[in-house]
């Protein structure tokens, strides 16, 4: 018998759905209660020994300075969004007196060249990591499931792949940058060259976790499964689609997220080090910029790295969730 | 027709690191068509080694397999394989499981409506029709086995190859199955090899039992023909004297003739009865 049952009516709210109130609360302050106190006990600790640290740049910011300068940029941002409606306004407005005059008159349309606000770096960034990301993975899955199926090509790439991991991308900047310029020539860039940069230099960092654990995964696939498909003589292309991609998705997808954390860490360095557009390069002209607001709003994007690198592994989380056959597997 | 599947010859040399290991020597068998055939040996003596060389999956380093007027050298669907671990694909439901089989095996040679009502034909012949949108994982472990062995049975195959397909399961359920596979038998009567542990199941469902010799370097040792009336009863077979002297000439092949390694390592320790304890869990029906 529920206790729900046991209970006088007018102590409904003692039980929802059989589970009594005290194992309810239990369960909430587990659930919402325990990260909110750390949290609370991060900010403390944070306030307190914020205000002790003197910099040239006057104190370092505590949680409430950081939240003031978020507001600051948000306004900025707004501020920088209304200028620029207003001058496509005016653009347009002196565009229609002018065809008033003169029907045949030579239009000038130019585009609102405004400094890129701190939200506009945040989606430079994010949208240089997920190019990068995405060409990496369309080369390293591939390659992975090959060196999965075949020993002997495996034993043929570690090496290069064991020598080319440890290297941290950031080695790799000059000299993508150097090719990036002298191969990619055209009169009117699709893409600018400081994205390919950035973006060429996560791909090499997002390579190797999900090339390596692709590899694992296809190699790992259950002996028995590859018999099956050996007798119902399966070709190659439905083996790996049948066979191969199922067995080996979670191990692809824990390689992904690998490379993601990683791809959007270095991105930032990158964009620092190269003066690319993003939040790497807000943080750079941040600290040039040296006024006493400065540090707390550099506070401000490593926050955002953060929340986004979580929000991004979210991402694939659900993603894989989608993809995987297996809806009740525990994903962490 | 009396070799429909010929094994002549056979043998295997394994190479490991501490040099080549011979596994097999010297298997001859010849199967007619529609033969029930138990393999039948202590574990590690390379039952399985020889199913896999009749699947395709080994191939033998001397000797050969013809099967039906041509050499084993692939695996190909003539010869189904089931697996002892059911070997289902986890993320295909049992339709697809067995669908995956069929559509491959009678590509262009069925159509879409033809291929639904096999896959569906061949799941009700082993009582899974109501569970064809399942996935494995929502299945007891006896329903998966059906189901390998429908999709075995699927492929029409010339000779299905069972690798223990019952060993993984508990007494009664291997009994429900042993029942359903005899009754599948005499509508189909297939040309069957299945490697078992277990005595009653041998003699309960061959034509004739091959005894295996311990490895390594193992050999076939006897032969013995299993000339029970069809359809056979396990229930009335127990209290049968020819059935229980079948029984006793293959347990004397196995605990006499060829003991137990594991047992004869350890000479010394008190001497375990294998006899006894291989009747208990080998005749749960009698019980």
């Amino acid at each position: 018998m529920t206790e729900a049952a046991i209970m006088p009516k007018w102590q409904f709210w003692k039980t929802q759905n059989g589970i009594p109130l005290a194992d309810r609360m239990t369960r909430f302050v587990k659930i919402v209660g325990l990260p909110f106190a750390g949290i609370l006990v991060f900010l403390i600790l944070w306030q307190g020994s914020a205000s002790r640290i003197e910099t040239s740049l006057g104190k370092f910011p505590g949680p409430v300075q950081v939240w003031q300068q978020a507001a600051n940029l948000y306004a900025e941002h707004q501020r920088e969004r209304e200028k620029a409606t207003k001058f496509y306004e005016r653009q347009e407005t002196r565009n229609a007196k002018k065809l008033a005059k003169n029907p045949d008159a030579a239009l000038k349309v130019r585009a609102y060249t405004g400094k890129p606000t701190f939200f506009d770096q945040i989606f430079t960034s994010l949208y240089t990591v997920a190019f990068g990301f995405l060409v990496a993975s369309l080369i390293a899955v591939p390659l992975g499931i090959i060196c999965g199926l075949s020993e002997n090509f495996y034993r043929a790439v570690n090496p290069i792949i064991q020598i080319f991991k440890p290297v941290s991308p950031l080695a790799w900047l000059p000299l993508v940058t150097m090719v990036v310029s002298a191969v990619y020539i055209s009169e009117e860039p699709l893409l600018e060259k400081s994205f390919l940069n950035s973006a060429f230099t996560v791909t090499l960092c997002c390579l190797w976790p999900t090339v390596i654990n692709t590899t694992v995964g296809v190699a790992g696939i259950n002996q028995d499964l590859i018999n099956v498909s050996r007798v119902i003589r399966l070709p190659a292309h439905k083996h790996i689609q049948k066979i191969v991609l199922p067995s080996a998705i979670p191990m692809i997808f824990t390689g992904l997220r690998l490379s993601l954390a990683t791809g959007w860490m270095v991105l930032i360095a990158a964009e620092m080090l190269a003066q690319n557009p993003g939040l790497g390069k807000f943080i750079w002209d941040q600290f040039q910029n040296g006024s006493s607001d400065s540090l707390g709003r550099i506070m401000v994007a490593v926050v955002a790295i953060g929340f986004i690198g979580f929000m991004l592994d979210k991402l694939m989380l659900i993603l894989q969730r989608r993809v995987s056959w297996d809806k009740k597997a525990v994903l962490r | 027709m009396s070799n429909y599947l010929d094994i002549s010859a056979v043998g295997i040399e394994f190479k490991t690191e501490s040099g080549a290991f011979r596994a097999l020597q010297n298997i001859n068998l010849k199967i007619s068509k529609g033969e029930f055939i138990s393999l039948i040996g202590h574990s590690g003596c390379g039952k399985s080694t020889v199913l896999n060389i009749v699947a395709g999956l080994y191939s033998a380093s001397e000797g050969g397999v013809i099967l039906d007027g041509r050499e084993v050298d692939e695996p190909g669907p003539d010869r189904a394989v089931v697996f002892q671990n059911h070997a289902l694909l986890p993320w295909l439901t049992v339709y697809d499981n067995v669908g995956l089989a069929v559509k491959q095996v009678f590509n262009r040679q069925k159509s879409k409506a033809e291929m639904n009502d096999w896959i569906e034909h061949n799941l009700k012949l082993v009582h899974m029709e109501h569970a064809m949108h399942k996935l494995p994982h929502e299945i007891s472990g006896g329903m998966k086995q059906r189901v390998g062995i429908a999709r075995a049975l699927a492929m029409q195959p010339k000779v299905l190859l069972m690798d223990e397909p019952f060993g993984a399961l508990d007494a009664l359920t291997r009994a429900h199955l042993q029942d359903s596979l005899m009754e599948i038998q005499t509508d189909l009567n297939n040309t069957v090899i299945m490697i078992t542990h277990d005595v009653d199941e041998a003699v309960l469902l061959s034509d004739r039992i091959v005894m295996m010799t311990n490895g390594p370097a193992a050999s076939i040792g006897e032969i013995l023909p299993v000339d029970l009336p069809r359809p056979r009863n396990r229930l009335e077979l127990a209290e049968d004297s020819h059935y229980n002297h079948i029984r006793q000439q293959v347990l004397r092949f196995l605990y006499e003739k060829q003991k137990n390694p594991a047992i004869r390592a350890q000479a010394s320790a008190p001497l375990v009865e294998p006899i006894a304890k291989e009747s208990h869990q080998g005749n749960p029906k009698a019980a």
